[in-house]
């Protein structure tokens, strides 16, 4: 059975043309199914200028890739016909970062809900809309008697974006893309929307795809997490796996660079290290990490390393690895 | 020296709107010693940021600092005049604002950036001594001298964070105020800044003010912690101390809200929403989302009190 | 509330309240006088200001103070038609261009950018000199044809930036698009920007009618302000010393302008605000 959205070997450049021959290669060759027979939650981690923003763009089709293919239901999302869309719409939804910029100032908060209930069909009448926005509010924690009639400003960030999350459960889509849906929120106020977003996934069946910088909430949420770097995937497998037997040695500077709060050494005892690099440079070719790689061999500069699959459901891009046998996709 | 090198007593701020006045910072006392790191944790709204700023005296209209002392050594530098400010900021404290990375003038050099700081409190130094003091400044952050030469757009946000905290301990400061340093990084850089800055404060033996609301962070670096709520201080006292045994229900709250690799799919949060800084609930500002609030709690204020060796709390539960 | 902001902004407040006082004389004058002393003869040639005749007469004993009234109402008509149709004109192209982009966004930028280049006066004169009968109307509508141009490019440009923002990709993805996105999310936050765009549209429409006007190429059969100056200096009334015919038009235009330019200083620090408090 098709998937019910995919990305097959997509791969987006940013810029170039005419006067600037090379682009910023944002995602590289990348692909990424989401299925709809389990519905799971998958985690993309990354770091700023991974790609992952750029991924849930794509995922979303609000941009097209420069090469391969998003597919929906197994059919090219680019090539369907205008009139298939709203199908695509009431499947796939988003929560989005910015709780504040999601919301029109010029309108109450009810419209975002309200535009949901009447483009969707969600319901037969007025009545039973207004019914179907104040159930969402209470399943997400709020009270309609507080939130609607509010103006965006006057409700706080977690508010918001609760709100947000209440959209997606009014339109009960296959899959969410949700990209960093608490990084702007207070961490008192996070649990309450990883929660609900945990709820959306149990309750009704959607699946999740939770991009992130932060391992630590990814852990928390998902199932599986994809680790990308500079538009690749470095490493892919189950949540507990990927976090507590970290692979690829960006995995592993990445799991050990987390403070956390009960745990761990403390820091600012050593001298300084001196940054050789702290970002991808411009590698032609090889393996994006080399320059920052403890281990880098001189294969790693030679080509781009494929996907090893390690382990049972464990993909990892790293020559390290490379006697054992290569992934056709993650 | 035996006091402590920063001493700030009943600090208040307001921001006065239209609608009123925010009372952002709403008595606030802690005290710094010489080469201690303290950290200022809290979240949006806890009237950190205001802190640190007005530890610099760098508040504008319409806030305005209403009481208080902010006692460095001997000195109140709330009395000075901004001439007397003048000299002390950057020279005996400094500080590395929040997205200090783009702050940097884009179109002058980092070396000119640099040597403006030094020049305008120490008109003595020159030319080639100016270009050796900045280089050196520049290794003691882990760069590279060549980094004086280059323009901010040509650095990595975590190169720009470390010039900002090259040019915060330029002038050899007592005290140094870092305002979310790392908000902008991502964990690995983050690690290497803060790493940065440790190493940079213990050669100075100066103190460290790091204010954020990074619960983990704090664990990694700093030695006491101070949590603010609602522009009050609630709980202060050794880090690790706070984080295993909290005593304010409000700190005890954000301690179990952090995440860890431990556990799975368990979320606490904090229900109820922060307080309204234009009218505070009487009495305690936590007690309306207060798990172990009793008669007591909306009527009187708690006082920040040491209930035990080094812990104050601010809580009638004590 | 509304008043307490007008308060803190005391441009627009001024620029408002003498807007207001004008049109309110714009729209009572013409009412409340005897129009017959405005009419050729009316009363003795040449006079000079007294109690009876506040700015005098003219060279042909039309009582000034009649003739300004009856055409300041008419000058600010020109200047609204002219604005307003510019500006919808503008707003249209604008925002289709900016929202849509590709082939049409080239197309009405290019006309827009080439029509820049044209000297607009050189235009207007020429389109003017072949007009034989020209009226107040037919004025708005001449200016009408080259007022579109800068309010298409700035309702670009802004419509542009709005393009981008989380609101409008999350009405995307709400199942709204095309003309309905545009009207439902861009267009009410583009009201403040418009009030300030119509403004200076119709400053810039009354500059384009008195420029025309006072070169003799206005309407011959309506009093307007820029007429007046023409038939005053036609008339010889600047030889002859007659400050009374010329002043008090120019007058009335330099207070027109300067609530115009209140008004829009007034509106450009709402539009302003509000954008500082979005972001």
């Amino acid at each position: 059975m098709p998937s019910l959205l995919e990305a097959r070997r997509v791969t987006k450049i940013f810029g170039g043309g005419l006067l600037r021959r090379r682009g910023t290669v944002a995602l590289d060759d990348l692909s990424l199914a989401v299925h709809d027979d389990r519905p799971s939650i998958t985690a993309i981690a990354g770091e700023s200028g991974s790609g992952k923003t750029t991924l849930a763009r794509l995922l979303l089709g609000i941009i097209h890739p420069t090469s391969g293919t998003i597919l929906y239901r197994g059919r090219n999302l680019h090539g369907m016909a205008r009139a298939e869309w709203p199908t695509f719409r009431r499947d796939v939804q988003a929560i989005l970062q910015d709780p504040f910029e999601a919301f029109n100032p010029f309108y109450r908060v009810d419209h975002v809900l309200t535009t949901a209930v009447a483009k969707f069909r969600l319901a037969a009448s007025v009545a039973e809309g207004h019914a179907l926005i104040e159930h969402a509010l209470r399943q997400v924690g709020l009270r309609p008697e507080e939130t609607l009639g509010r103006y965006p400003h006057q409700l706080s960030g977690g508010q918001r974006q609760r709100v947000m999350v209440a959209r997606a459960m009014l339109i009960r889509p296959r899959v969410i893309i949700a990209d960093e849906p608490v990084s702007m929120v207070d961490a008192s106020l996070r649990a309450t929307i990883l929660e609900s977003l945990l709820a959306l996934n149990r309750a009704l069946g959607s699946s999740i795809v939770y991009i992130t910088h932060d391992l630590t909430t990814a852990y928390q949420v998902s199932d599986r997490i994809l680790v990308l770097y500079a538009g690749s995937v470095a490493e892919s497998g189950d949540a507990d796996a990927v976090i507590k037997r970290p692979q690829h040695p960006y995995t592993q500077l990445l799991v050990e660079s987390i403070p956390l709060a009960r745990s761990g050494s403390r820091w600012g005892q050593s001298s300084a290290r001196t940054a050789a690099r702290d970002a991808p440079g411009d590698t032609a070719g090889g393996c994006k990490f080399a320059d920052r790689c403890p281990h880098v061999m001189a294969v790693c500069r030679r080509t781009p390393p494929p996907l090893f699959h390690t382990e049972e459901r464990r993909a990892v891009a790293c020559y390290l690895y490379q006697d054992a046998p290569t992934a056709g996709s993650s | 020296m035996t006091g402590p090198v920063l001493s700030v007593e009943a600090l208040r701020v307001a921001y006065h709107t239209p609608a009123g006045a925010v009372r952002a910072v709403d008595g606030v006392s802690f005290s710094l010693r010489e080469g201690e790191r303290f950290g200022l944790a809290g979240e949006s709204g806890s009237g950190k940021s205001t802190t640190a700023l007005a530890l610099m005296r760098l508040i504008k209209a319409p806030g305005r600092i209403e009481g208080g002392r902010v006692l460095l050594g001997d000195t109140d530098l709330l009395a000075l005049t901004d001439r007397e400010m003048r000299r002390v900021r950057f020279a005996q404290i400094s500080l590395v604002p929040q997205g200090a990375m783009n702050s940097l003038n884009p179109v002058l050099r980092i070396r000119d950036q640099l040597a403006d700081t030094i020049a305008a409190h120490d008109t003595r130094v020159s030319g080639g001594d100016l270009d050796t003091r900045i280089g050196g400044l520049l290794e003691a952050v882990g760069l590279d001298r060549d980094v004086m030469w280059m323009h901010p757009h040509e650095l990595s946000g975590g190169m720009k964070q470390r010039v900002c905290i090259a040019m915060a301990i330029s002038l050899r400061p007592k005290v140094i105020v870092a305002d979310e340093p790392t908000s902008a990084l991502d964990v690995v850089v983050q690690r290497q800044v803060i790493e940065t800055l440790g190493a940079a404060q213990r050669r100075l033996g100066a103190s460290i003010i790091l204010v954020g609301h990074d619960v983990g962070l704090m664990a990694r670096f700093v030695d006491r912690i101070g949590v603010m709520y609602a522009g009050r201080l609630v709980e202060v006292g050794p880090v690790g101390d706070v984080i295993a045994d909290p005593l304010h229900p409000y700190t005890q709250l954000l301690i179990a809200s952090v995440p860890d690799l431990e556990s799975k799919g368990v979320f606490k949060g904090i229900s109820g929403l922060t307080p309204s800084l234009l009218s505070p609930p009487p009495g305690c500002p936590f007690h309306p989302r207060c798990p172990k609030v009793f008669e007591r709690c909306p009527v009187d204020e708690p006082a920040l009190r040491e209930v035990k060796p080094g812990r104050w709390v601010s809580c009638h539960l004590y | 509330m509304a008043l307490a902001s007008l308060g803190r902004n005391p441009a627009l407040a001024v620029g408002l309240a003498l807007l207001g006082l004008i049109i309110v004389v714009a729209i009572a004058g013409p009412v409340l006088l005897n129009q017959g002393h405005a009419r050729v003869g009316a009363f003795p040639p040449g006079l000079r200001p007294s109690g009876g005749h506040l700015f005098g007469t003219d060279t042909q004993g039309r009582d000034i103070f009649a003739v300004v009234t009856l055409a300041t109402p008419e000058t600010l008509k020109v200047g609204l038609i002219a604005g307003s149709v510019g500006l919808s004109i503008g707003t249209l192209l604008g925002l289709v261009s900016g929202y849509f982009g590709g082939a049409i966004d080239t197309v009405i930028r290019t006309a827009a950018d080439v029509m820049t280049t044209i000297p607009g006066i050189a235009v207007l004169v020429l389109v003017a000199t072949f007009i034989q009968k020209m009226t107040v109307e037919l004025m708005a509508l001449i200016i009408a044809s080259l007022a579109w141009i800068y309010p298409t490019r700035a309702i670009r440009a802004q419509t542009l930036s709005l393009r981008e923002r989380a609101y409008v990709q999350i009405a995307k993805l709400n199942g709204v698009g095309g003309l309905e996105l545009v009207v439902r999310e861009i267009l009410p936050n583009l009201l403040p920007y418009l009030a300030a765009s119509f403004v200076a549209a119709v400053s810039n429409a009354l500059i384009a009618t008195i420029g025309l006007e006072a070169l003799g190429l206005g309407p011959q059969n309506s009093f307007t302000l820029g007429m007046m100056i023409y038939w005053g200096q036609f008339y010889g009334a600047i030889l002859r010393g007659m400050w009374w015919w010329w002043g008090p038009p120019i007058a009335l235009i330099l207070i027109i302008f300067v609530s115009l330019l209140l008004t829009s200083a007034g509106l450009d620090q709402v539009v302003n605000t509000r954008i500082r408090r979005a972001a």
